[in-house]
């Protein structure tokens, strides 16, 4: 269900790793209170460091995304489908489209509206902050 | 520095001649973790690899293994009883045959890990009557690293593992040291010119230059605060110095300033909007680009 992540992106693995997890939920690919890969077996499969995946899953708990369970390796938390960050992003969506389809029409390339988000992003990030 | 450090070097110094290898090297791994070391050829890797292992004696400052004194004789001895060290040109007996070096080194380390000889040996393909010197350069780096491997050390200290594999065997030496560190919990250092295998495999890395550590810490951290920033302006880039600290390296050419920051972007952004760019990207560097700015360059 995991895929490889790419190390010369830039991105750290563990990012990417949980950005994967939180799509997967999101598609429905993983559905609340089913098991995610044991570590050390994801960390085999993707030919990561174990501490990368260990670390991966320690956000997505810290997020309510997933639940460790002692001895029983991770679980997708019964609040991650449904809840208020996924109804979020579903009123989000429609917005981030619209801004897409304008810029899009004002003749932007994907490549450049992405790295317009990244540089508002960065420019806003310290007095917006992270939200909640 | 770390709770748990396994290696930890304190103003490490060895000059040789009237060269310094290492220059007031202070490095540390925490027990557990993979560690890349890269540098330039020369730039005091293996040096410090070997001063680690009380194969060189430092000039000055200190270097301590498992907490023990790597200067000092019995601490070595210690040392180099739960390490293992696989050298670049993976050095073996080449008159012997793969069964007879591994029997040989069975009975040279007291915590010889059977279980992991057999299931190497078969995953290796490696036959056991073959002799060492015909060997391909992948299987002799198998074999060297086998032999590492099923020593049981607790800190493997691997010079230019993956050097002249193909990308198959690479990718192989890989899964099986991730694989190794995950379910035997054992420590491992590596030095390597391949910054892609460093970046999929290690949590940690060091970057030496000069026999100093230029950048050194958890590879997401590094990955997290290091960043490009490009900005496009109007006329000529203006010469006005930026204060933000973190600025690694700043270029300007034509309209566009390209800045490297290792603070991350956001004070850096804000400082550059004051001096009106028409653009402002921000995109993530990699490990390579990290390291070409770091090292200085050679004339």
């Amino acid at each position: 269900m995991l895929i490889k992540p790419n190390p010369s992106s830039g991105v750290p693995i563990y990012l990417q790793l949980m950005e994967q997890v939180k799509h997967a939920i999101e598609t429905g690919a993983l559905r609340p209170g089913e098991q995610l890969p044991g570590i050390r077996p994801l960390a085999e499969e993707l030919v990561i460091n174990v501490n990368t995946v260990a670390k991966a899953y320690r956000e997505l708990e810290h997020e309510g995304v997933v639940e460790l369970r002692h001895g029983a390796g991770a679980f997708v938390s019964a609040r991650a489908h449904g809840t208020k960050a996924a109804d979020k992003f579903r009123t989000a969506r429609p917005v981030a489209a619209a801004a897409i389809a304008k810029l899009r029409a004002q003749g932007l390339t994907d490549e450049e509206i992405r790295r317009l988000f990244e540089a508002e992003l960065a420019a806003h990030a310290r007095v917006g902050g992270q939200g909640d | 520095m770390t709770d748990s450090a396994i290696i930890e070097t304190v103003e490490l110094t060895k000059i040789y001649g009237d060269r310094k290898a290492v220059d007031g090297l202070n490095f540390s791994v925490p027990q557990g973790s993979i560690c890349g070391v890269l540098g330039r050829n020369g730039a005091g890797k293996t040096t410090t690899l070997k001063v680690l292992l009380g194969m060189a004696r430092p000039t000055s400052g200190t270097a301590r293994v498992f907490g023990l004194d790597a200067a000092n004789n019995e601490a070595s001895v210690e040392i180099r009883r739960r390490c293992s060290f696989v050298s670049e040109e993976k050095d073996l007996y080449d008159t012997m045959t793969v069964g007879e070096i591994v029997r040989f080194a069975a009975g040279v380390y007291p915590r010889w890990r059977t279980d992991l000889e057999q299931r190497y040996q078969t995953a290796f393909a490696l036959q056991p009557l073959a002799s060492i010197k015909q060997l391909s350069r992948g299987a002799r780096t198998r074999l060297a690293l086998l032999l590492a491997l099923c020593s049981g050390a607790e800190l493997l200290l691997l010079d230019e593992p993956t050097s002249g594999l193909d990308p198959a065997a690479n990718e192989e030496v890989l899964q099986l040291l991730v694989a190794h560190a995950a379910r035997e919990g054992a420590t491992i250092v590596l030095s390597s010119h391949h910054l892609v295998d460093i970046e999929q495999i290690a949590d940690r890395i060091a970057i030496l230059d000069h026999g100093r550590a230029v950048v050194q810490g958890a590879l997401d951290d590094i990955r997290e605060r290091y960043c490009r920033v490009q900005l496009v302006f109007d006329g000529p880039a203006p010469e006005a110095a930026l204060h933000t600290p973190g600025i690694v390296g700043v270029k300007r050419d034509g309209r566009v300033m390209r800045v490297l920051s290792s603070a991350g972007s956001e004070r850096l952004v804000a400082e550059a909007r004051a001096l009106n760019p028409i653009a402002v990207d921000v995109t993530p560097v990699t490990l390579k680009e990290i390291f070409l700015e770091t090292v200085a360059v050679e004339i």
